[in-house]
């Protein structure tokens, strides 16, 4: 007689992926009882109940991502130009309030709320700018492993562009004193610098070692965490 | 189902953005079905779904019908809720929902009540891996194989978190079901 099968054998039996183990099950009656709690258990496991849809949830879901394209294609002018563009005019902008604030000494309350005002732009753009370099860390890190080489000039492009911007987003949050701002481009721009000069076509292990940047940083987490509360902060 | 999917993503592929429409049409109850069990909280499921759609149009590019349409996309919404429980403070959350099904006595319905609570709960505790690969296993019925590619770990990660999971449940439900 062959030896009792494994735990594990078990298990891999339940989901059809181990053979030769049958005719064992039958003739032993440990394992049969041993076999027939995991059986119960697993069987028990199907009592997990999903909430039922209603009937137009899939118009609901077409509607949603639909409205959430929308929103991403819908963006300033100034969004539309090379991102270091528009990153460089609110550079300008921000950089020019501030000076603005300083030669036009007024009452207090005003000096309030022209600072408002330069945290409010720094804001719209760096919301922008954070969901940007979110899409791309977020396709490198849940992109599948290649059997080959897998394409990411897209994503090597993309980050390269938003590395410019980054810079002078982190400038712009320097001058005007948003330290939260400063410290997380900080972060972000290791990474985009990573996935810039990576090779267009990266092997599985090359991916997995950005996907570690990307993920021993946290960064993307830290973005999205971020990201949100700008968004929050936008739409108020 | 395969071939008409096969016949959308051509049809998107070559810009045929409406085409996307059956494509949501026809998976989004699948995808929630799966998120949910992954998250085990509606409304999380709910921005899985979405999350995953979007991310599936914008990698359109990158899918090869090697894999069927429907795994490729699960793989998706597997690595979403993957994220969404990373970008979290691990912390228990149990929605229990109400049997409307039959009317079995009240002992049963206690017990049935209780397994389903003590499952919610052991499978919430489950690492993020353990429980992405056990869903893919248990309800979606993927091989391992297929189960490591999607999470990107080796077929032998993926067979031991599976084990893990069945540990884990074992230990919680068995006395409950014996």
């Amino acid at each position: 007689m062959m030896n009792h099968p494994t735990e594990e054998q078990f298990v891999l039996y339940y989901y059809g992926e181990a053979t030769g183990i049958a005719s064992h099950i039958e003739s032993c009656d440990t394992c049969r009882a041993s076999y027939q709690a995991l059986q119960r258990v697993l069987n028990s496991v199907d009592s997990f109940p999903v909430p039922e849809r209603s009937a137009d949830y899939e118009e609901r879901v077409w509607t949603s991502v639909e409205q959430r394209w929308e929103r991403r294609v819908r963006r300033p002018w100034w969004t539309g130009a090379a991102p270091w563009l528009a990153a460089a005019a609110m550079l300008v902008m921000v950089v020019s309030a501030f000076f603005a604030g300083r030669v036009w000494r007024q009452a207090a309350p005003a000096q309030v709320a022209d600072r408002g005002v330069r945290e409010r732009v720094l804001m719209v753009a760096v919301g922008d700018h954070l969901e940007r370099s979110q899409a791309v860390l977020a396709e490198l890190a849940n992109t599948g492993a290649p059997s080959g080489k897998l394409d990411i000039s897209y994503e090597r492009q993309a980050a390269e562009d938003l590395l410019e911007s980054n810079r002078l987003y982190r400038q712009t949050a320097s001058a005007s004193g948003d330290v939260a701002t400063e410290s997380l481009l900080d972060d972000l721009e290791p990474v985009l610098l990573e996935i810039a000069h990576s090779p267009p076509q990266v092997s599985a292990g090359e991916l997995r070692s950005l996907r570690s940047q990307i993920e021993d940083r946290g960064i993307l987490f830290k973005v999205k965490v971020f990201g949100t509360r700008v968004a929050q902060t936008n739409s108020l | 189902m395969e071939d008409s999917d096969s016949v959308a993503v051509a049809r998107v592929k070559a810009g045929d953005g409406d085409a996307y429409r059956a494509l949501v049409d026809r998976h989004s109850r699948g995808v929630f079905r799966l998120a949910y069990r992954m998250t085990g909280n509606e409304h999380d499921a709910e921005d899985i779904v979405q999350e995953t759609f979007l991310r599936a149009y914008k990698q359109l590019h990158r899918y090869e019908s090697r894999a069927s349409f429907g795994t490729w996309l699960y793989r998706i919404a597997a690595n979403c809720s993957l994220d969404l429980a990373r970008s979290r403070v691990r912390h228990p959350q149990v929605e229990l929902l109400e049997n409307p099904s039959g009317d079995p006595g009240p002992d049963r319905l206690l017990a049935g009540e209780e397994v389903r609570r003590k499952l919610a709960e052991t499978l919430d505790e489950l690492s993020g891996q353990e429980r992405a690969a056990f869903v893919l296993r248990h309800f979606e019925g993927q091989p391992i194989e297929e189960i490591a590619s999607s999470l990107g770990v080796s077929s032998a990660a993926a067979k031991h978190s599976i084990f893990r999971a069945v540990q884990k449940l074992r230990r919680a439900l068995e006395p409950l079901v014996t």
